[in-house]
């Protein structure tokens, strides 16, 4: 449905468009005004105040600072696990037609498409019977089984894009396998890699259901703020840890956007 | 053989071996994925299913390993059947109201935007997905609190009845606005409504402009063109989209906890019998019930086509 000169959208669709718009983002604005309340325990609109001191206390809030340190390290590893499987099992489907092809895309997609709980709850399953105790390691194999679809589908559709006569030309030219390889095919790929490997480390930063069951008592910043939740004192340093969280996923996120873009505009 | 006696060195060799066995490369390829998925994941389903022919035993509080079908049989007593029939209602609810709120939204990007315009939208649909579902879950609670921005606007409306008038309402209604099946409802909504716009754009980007203009010259109404052309056409985005925020829904529990509601989800019940009571076989069961639903859905969305617009 290409767009024609002359071809303009009615009132009615613009304005519900554009509500649409407002109501993903009023609310996002409004976690951000709050962080500035001067009440301690209330969301009165509007805030009888504004100050900048819960930055100050969630700064200098230490627990706050270990639940950021895991959830990056748990990020981390999740993001190198799901980039070399990922991109591995990309190569395989795209490059081959076998047998079992669709149930690789199939299995690949079900531990995002299954709920969270089912993810969560069957690795602890699997993890008390076979006697791990929950760790730092727990959590990053947790992670990236579902982590691993995003470098999958980034890795495939860049794979799609790249024109088959680059490898056999650089064969041609004389060149291994390997030196096609580290030449050839990974320059290529290597955006589809960067964006792929920021969106699974922001899904990791950012997920909670699958992290609540395989965490045991250790916290990730999103159990950080979740618990914080039930405190009703200081209720604004939620908030400013809700902005420190927003803060980092935006821009990376949004770079990982932009550099895929061209593989949405390629689509049909 | 120039060619070859050039290559002498390991890495050429594997890679003469890869060229002449191609399923030896296949298998190097496939291999840490299958493991991975095939084994851990897999196999942490089938524990979980194990598990749910295990019991917890009342007395001493440990689970007993002996196989029973008394922990699924337990979904069978009435307030756990609630729990199961009125996550799938929500679920449902929740995604027939996402698919509403998105069609005009993707219609305009897929038909009236111009590139550019399309390129922002896109990120403005997809920016809210990436930053944090916590925060988003979060600002709920803040927008919908007693002394919060809601009732501020509607008193300034004088449409505080309303409020009132929709609480006292049966099944929706609740103490406060909060605790109400509705603001659940309302935020689950917004939580999962971009799952639902991306792939009913991608479905609307793909309906020939051609189909429309025949329609119309045909003398079909807008309305009759949209129902016959237009909707059929978006089903598998639809689909697609009803996945995720059907999935998403079913086995949330963060959201119901935050907003305090007393009424257990499957997901919260889960949570409660593996944190607090120490039933683990209990909430491999509910999970269970979750997987089985959600399987059964991807397996009959996969013949509509629906997997090729995720």
């Amino acid at each position: 449905m290409a767009r024609r000169t002359g071809d303009r959208a009615g009132v009615g669709l613009r304005l519900a468009a554009f509500g649409v718009v407002a109501f993903l983002y009023v609310p996002l604005a409004i976690i951000i005004l709050y962080a500035f309340n001067t009440q301690s325990a209330l969301f009165t609109f509007p805030p009888p105040g504004l100050t900048t001191r819960w930055f100050e206390v969630a700064l200098s809030d230490r627990t706050l600072w270990a639940a950021l340190r895991l959830s990056v390290t748990v990020a981390a590893i999740a993001t190198l696990i799901a980039l070399v499987i990922g991109s591995l099992l990309a190569a395989a489907v795209y490059r081959t037609r076998f047998f079992g092809r669709e149930a690789i895309s199939f299995l690949v997609l079900l531990p995002i498409a299954l709920p969270g709980i089912v993810t969560g709850i069957a690795l602890r399953s699997s993890f008390a019977i076979a006697g791990v105790p929950f760790s730092t390691w727990t959590l990053a194999v947790a992670h990236a089984t579902f982590c691993i679809v995003i470098v999958y589908n980034n890795v495939v559709a860049r794979f799609r894009r790249m024109s088959p006569n680059l490898t056999e030309a650089s064969a041609d030219l004389g060149a291994t396998g390997w030196q096609t390889f580290r030449h050839v095919v990974l320059p290529n790929l290597a955006t589809a890699l960067l964006a792929g490997g920021i969106l699974a480390f922001a899904l990791s930063f950012d997920e909670i259901v699958v992290t609540t069951f395989t965490a045991g008592n250790q916290r990730t910043l999103p159990i950080w703020i979740f618990e914080r939740l039930f405190r009703p004192r200081q209720r604004p340093v939620t908030n400013v840890a809700a902005i420190l969280v927003i803060v980092m996923t935006f821009v990376p996120v949004l770079i990982a956007q932009l550099l895929t873009r061209e593989e949405r505009q390629a689509g049909p | 053989m120039q060619v070859t006696a050039r290559r002498r060195g390991p890495a050429a060799r594997i890679s003469a071996v890869f060229h002449q066995h191609p399923w030896s490369k296949l298998t190097l390829l496939l291999l840490p994925g299958l493991l991975w998925l095939g084994v851990i994941y897999l196999g942490s389903l089938v524990s979980m299913l194990v598990y749910g022919f295990w019991s917890l035993e009342e007395f001493t509080g440990l689970i007993a390993r002996d196989f029973t079908l008394g922990t699924y049989g337990k979904l069978l007593e009435p307030a756990h059947r609630d729990i199961i029939i009125r996550t799938f209602v929500m679920a449902a609810a929740v995604s027939a109201a996402c698919a509403v709120l998105a069609f005009p939204l993707a219609y305009y990007m897929a038909r009236y935007a111009t590139s550019r315009m399309k390129t922002v939208l896109y990120l403005v649909v997809i920016m809210p997905l990436w930053s944090s579902y916590l925060v988003r879950a979060l600002a709920w609670r803040q927008i919908l609190t007693n002394e919060g921005i809601m009732n501020w606007g509607l008193e300034r409306l004088g449409l505080e009845g309303v409020v009132r008038a929709i609480l006292q309402t049966p099944i929706i209604g609740g103490p406060s606005v909060i605790q109400s099946y509705l603001a659940l409802f309302i935020a689950f909504v917004y939580l999962w409504l971009p799952f639902m716009i991306l792939p009913v754009e991608a479905a609307l980007e793909r309906v020939p402009r051609s189909y429309l203009e025949a329609s119309s010259d045909l003398g079909a109404r807008p309305w009759l063109t949209f129902r016959r052309i237009v909707l059929p056409l978006a089903k598998p985005g639809l689909i697609a989209g009803s996945i995720f925020t059907f999935s998403l829904t079913l086995g949330d529990f963060i959201l119901p906890s935050i907003f305090g509601q007393s009424q257990l989800f499957l997901g919260q019940e889960v949570f409660l019998q593996v944190g607090v009571i120490g039933n683990t076989p209990l909430a491999a069961a509910f999970t269970f019930v979750a997987m089985i639903i959600m399987v059964g859905y991807l397996l009959v969305s996969r013949r509509t086509g629906a997997f090729e617009t995720l």
